[in-house]
This record gives structure tokens, C-alpha cells and sequence, in this order.
């Protein structure tokens, strides 16, 4: 059964550097258990800082953070045994095997040795035949494989992954896709940031963007797609036109530049898109239509018309 | 206590000294022969006795002394500045660990490393002069005493630190001339009274008077002080690494 509070809390969180830079400013944030989510943001809008706080490696300075009802500093054994942490750059060893750095990791967690735990860990990043390299002999995605490993080496309930397939190959990006979703059906909890919006989209079950340290939204993907997703309907003309007809002015429409293509942009969430309106108003202006097609915004366009906005 | 954390520590620590053997073990023990070479058979030889002991015999607590002293804060303050300077010290920061563990599982594993490498130069010592230790276990305590002190002392530079460059300063300006000057070559009594005062400002020579008291009861301070003056830096270290933890000084921004 899964318990319906939130598993991580984040409650009025601020973070100011010593330099006066506030990173974080005032963050509200509550983690599903078992969800996906997927933290959006330009580069130096606090991802990192965010959850460097919250895996304990940066000091907060106003709000609290629990972790399945651990404060983070009064109770940060307890709160940090459940977390598994891949930052963002590539931290290795060099000179220690791969067996060698993914035992220490569970060592350092506080598990009793469990080498069919770490050789199941290993066969799933598909790092199996390279346990008894040096992770110096490795390539950067492998190196981001072991880092994982390490992670998921003494059996976390929630896995941060911060931008974890910067640097990884398209195949080797699905495979790790396939072992978060594993985790997932596992119980797993998993937040991650990225830069790929495709990745956010395919994967998250829910998405929160984060501009200037402050969350400026946190939505069901699905309903963020719908709440803020414009279609596009694209008429492609029989014969060209000079200009829109005034009479056509209310639909706000696009002439491409040939003359050939009217574009139409409408909500979804409406009851009524217009379009039926549209396609008789056209008629009636005596422009002919050779074809249509509709597109939707991806999550892209979504973002960046957020982090845009003033 | 995590004392799992601590042992996976400790032993990541040991791991990394026997893959430096050569660098860990062999070269101090070499440069120490050396020093008996220069200091007991070439000068020594026109030194007949200090304190009732021949020079050869004299100068092997110091020589100890200095081994461990440099070995420690060497080895702690690379154990903990190169997590910091790769990167790796994120995971130690989000592990579920106390400062205390941390600090014991580095600690300790310095103070292991140059305790070991103390016993090989006695043990090289051996082969070049006549040992006796009086107070073998008073030895012992003062040789532990000290490798632990300094392996604190060396994780507090090896956490102030922020390039290799600061990482050498400390050991270079600092402690090597201070235990050069604290009567690892020499008995204070065969200073001017002058240099005499200033020298017991010098905190390594309570460390090499004491270690030398156990072994020929010879002293040029009282063992009682010395044992204080060595419990005493200990604390202030404690304290310090206590202070860096509790700030997050230098490890967490």
C-alpha cells in the first residue's frame, strides 16, 4: 500500500550563499511516493542547489525539508539511509575498481555486504564485465553508469538524478530510461532534472519547473500538456491570397510568406476551438483549402514560454 | 554509529596505501637511512656521546619522530583534500555518517599508516645501532599519541586547503622546521640558554622528549609535561575539527 503523504516536503525553503546570492527563494515542494518527477529549469535556476540540500551536501538557510517525516538535519541518518544521489558532474575514483567503489558506497550507507545486490546493480547498468576495472580505463557514459551504481548500491527509496544522460549515447540513454522505469515498478521514488525535455516527457509522471529559485509551477504532465498545450492548425491554400480578409481579423491567423499557408492557433481547453467558425468564415471570404493538418506544442515550447514569461 | 561507514572508510583509506606502497612505505624508510648515514656515521663519529647514549643511538626517537609527524599530515590531509579536490566528498556529505565517523575512519587509517611506518624505521634503526627501550609501552603511547594528533592536524589542512599548493605550505614552512628545531639531531641542554627559552616554544619538542624519555630515559623536559603539551594539541585539534564540521567550513557551501 502506498502511504498517500508526500515522501519528500519541502516547506518555505530559501538559500543564500555567502556571496548574498540567493539561490532559492521560498520553495514549497511535496514528492509523491513512487512518482517520477521531473525538475525543469534554465541553467543556474537552483536544480542543483535544490537537491544538494536536500541529499545534505549544502547547508539551507530558511525552511525545512523532511524526508519521509525525517528532518533532514536533526534526523539526517534516517532521512539520508533513503536516499541515492548521482550529481550532475562525473565524481570518480580513479584507481579503484568498479566492484571495489559500488561496495564502499553500500559500506558507507551503513548496509551489510550484499554482493548479489551489487552484482544484480552491476548486470542491470550492464557494467558486469567491467567489475574488476579501474574506473580510470572507463568511457565518460560508463563512468556515469558506475556513478549510478553507486547510488543504487545500499537499495535507496527515492533516486536523484541530476541531468543523469548528459554525455551518454542514444541507446545507452534508453537502457537507463528502462532501469528507472524498473526502479519505479520497484517503489521507487524518482526525481530527476534534465536538460532533454523529451526525456521529461516521455518519463515524468509529473513536472515542476524551477526559474530565478523559485518553483513557478508543479503539474500532472498530462495536465500541464493539455492546461498549457496550444494546437496549431495549419490550412494549406488552393490558391495564394495577398492578405487576410479584415473579415477573418477576430482569428488572429499567420500568412506565410508565399501566400499559401494560413496558421490558426487555438486552446485546446476550450469548449470551443473556433474552428468549425473558422473553416465556414473562410468559405465565405472565398478562400480555398487543399488541405489541413494540426500539431500540438511539445513540452519545449511549453517551458520556454514559462521561463520567458516576465 | 555507523560503524559499518567507519570500516568502509578505513579500509578505502589502507587500500590506497598498500597501492602507494612505494611512495607510502619505501621512501621514508630510505630518506631515514640516509639520515643515518649523514647524521650517525659521518658527523656522529666526531660526536662521542649526548646524555650518556652514543649520537647514532641518540638521534633515533627524533628520526622516528619526524617520519610520523610529516607521514601523518601528509596522509590525512591528502585522504581528505583529494575527495574534495575530485569531487567524491559529495558522497561522504549525503552519506548517513556523523562527522565523528568520518573523522575516525580517516584518522585512524593516517595514524595506522605512520604507526606502521614509525615501527619499520625502529625496526630499520635496529640494523644500524644498538636498541633498547626502557619503557616499551610508554613508547608505544606516545608514538600513537602523536600519529593520531597529527593525522588530525593534517585532516584540519587537508580540509582548509584549496590547491595542492596549500596542501605542501603548512607541512613545508612549518612543521618541518619546527621538528628540525625540536631536538631531533640535538639535546636542548646543548643550546645556548638563550635559544633554550625560545626552543620551548616549540611544541615538537615535548613530542621528541617524551619518545626519547621511554626509550633511554633521557629528557629535556619532564615526561609529565610532555605527555600534557601532546594531550593538549591533541584537544586543540579535536576542537578545531569539531568547529569545521559543526560550520561546515570549506565542505559545504
Amino acid at each position: 500500500m502506498l502511504s498517500m503523504s508526500p515522501i519528500i516536503s519541502v516547506a518555505n525553503l530559501s538559500k543564500t550563499y555567502g556571496s548574498g546570492f540567493k539561490a532559492l527563494n521560498g520553495i514549497n515542494l511535496d514528492i509523491r511516493r513512487g512518482e517520477i518527477f521531473a525538475l525543469l529549469g534554465p541553467n543556474g535556476a537552483g536544480k542543483t542547489t535544490l537537491i544538494s540540500i536536500i541529499c545534505g551536501i549544502a547547508n539551507l538557510s530558511e525552511g525545512r525539508v523532511t524526508v519521509d517525516g525525517h528532518d533532514i538535519n536533526r534526523d539526517y541518518r534516517a532521512a539520508r539511509s533513503l536516499i541515492g544521489l548521482v550529481p550532475q558532474e562525473l565524481h570518480t575514483d580513479s584507481f579503484e575498481t568498479v566492484w571495489a567503489t559500488v561496495s564502499f558506497s553500500r559500506g558507507l550507507f551503513g548496509k551489510p555486504k550484499n554482493p548479489a545486490h551489487i552484482e544484480k546493480v552491476l548486470k542491470d547498468l550492464s557494467l558486469w564485465d567491467k567489475k574488476d576495472s579501474k574506473i580510470i580505463t572507463l568511457s565518460g557514459g560508463m563512468k556515469r553508469r558506475v556513478m549510478i551504481a553507486k547510488a543504487l548500491s545500499h537499495e535507496p527509496q527515492i533516486l536523484f538524478l541530476d541531468e543523469p544522460t548528459a554525455g551518454v549515447d542514444v541507446e545507452l540513454r534508453k537502457g537507463m530510461w528502462e532501469v528507472v522505469r524498473a526502479l519505479q515498478v520497484a517503489g521507487v521514488t524518482i526525481i530527476l532534472t534534465t536538460h532533454y525535455i523529451e526525456e521529461a516527457e516521455e518519463m515524468a509522471d509529473r513536472i515542476g519547473v524551477i526559474n530565478k529559485g523559485e518553483i513557478i509551477l508543479v503539474e500532472d504532465k498530462a495536465g500541464l500538456m493539455q492546461k498549457l498545450g496550444k494546437k496549431h492548425l495549419k490550412l494549406y491554400l488552393q490558391s495564394k491570397v495577398e492578405a487576410i480578409p479584415p473579415a477573418l481579423a477576430a482569428y488572429n491567423l499567420e500568412l506565410s510568406g508565399d501566400g499559401r499557408e494560413i496558421t490558426y492557433n487555438y486552446d485546446t481547453k476550450g469548449d470551443r476551438t473556433g474552428i468549425t467558425s473558422l473553416l465556414s468564415d473562410l468559405r465565405n471570404a472565398g478562400i480555398r483549402i487543399s488541405d489541413l493538418d494540426t500539431t500540438q506544442s511539445s513540452l519545449e515550447d511549453i517551458f520556454v514560454s514559462l521561463v520567458r514569461a516576465p | 554509529m555507523n560503524w559499518r561507514a567507519v570500516q568502509a572508510i578505513y579500509l578505502f583509506e589502507m587500500a590506497r596505501t598498500w597501492r602507494t606502497l612505494l611512495q607510502s612505505i619505501v621512501s621514508p624508510v630510505v630518506s631515514t637511512s640516509l639520515y643515518f648515514v649523514v647524521f650517525g656515521a659521518a658527523i656522529g663519529s666526531r660526536i662521542t656521546e649526548v646524555d650518556g647514549v652514543s649520537y647514532g643511538t641518540f638521534i633515533v626517537p627524533g628520526l622516528v619522530m619526524l617520519s610520523v609527524l610529516t607521514q601523518s599530515i601528509a596522509n590525512a590531509s591528502f585522504g581528505i583534500y583529494f575527495p574534495k579536490f575530485v569531487g567524491t566528498i559529495y558522497e561522504l556529505l549525503s552519506a548517513p555518517v556523523s562527522y565523528f565517523e568520518i573523522v575516525l575512519g580517516y584518522v585512524g587509517a593516517a595514524a595506522t599508516k605512520s604507526i606502521i611506518l614509525g615501527l619499520i624505521i625502529l625496526a630499520t634503526a635496529a640494523l644500524f645501532v644498538p636498541l633498547h627501550i626502557m619503557h616499551p609501552w610508554w613508547m608505544l603511547t606516545f608514538l600513537v599519541l602523536t600519529a593520531v594528533t597529527f593525522s588530525l592536524f593534517g585532516f584540519i589542512i587537508g580540509i582548509w586547503a584549496d590547491g595542492f599548493e596549500k596542501l605542501q605550505m603548512i607541512p613545508m614552512l612549518v612543521v618541518t622546521p619546527l621538528t628540525f628545531l625540536g631536538g631531533s639531531f640535538y639535546s636542548v641542554s646543548m643550546l645556548p640558554s638563550g635559544w633554550r627559552t625560545i626552543t620551548l616554544l616549540n611544541p615538537v619538542v615535548y613530542l621528541i622528549s617524551g619518545f626519547r624519555w621511554s626509550f633511554y630515559e633521557i629528557a629535556d623536559v619532564s615526561v609529565a609535561l610532555s605527555l600534557g603539551m601532546t594531550l593538549g594539541f591533541l584537544a586543540v585539534c579535536m576542537v578545531m575539527v569539531w568547529w569545521i564540521f559543526r560550520t561546515g567550513y570549506r565542505l559545504k557551501n
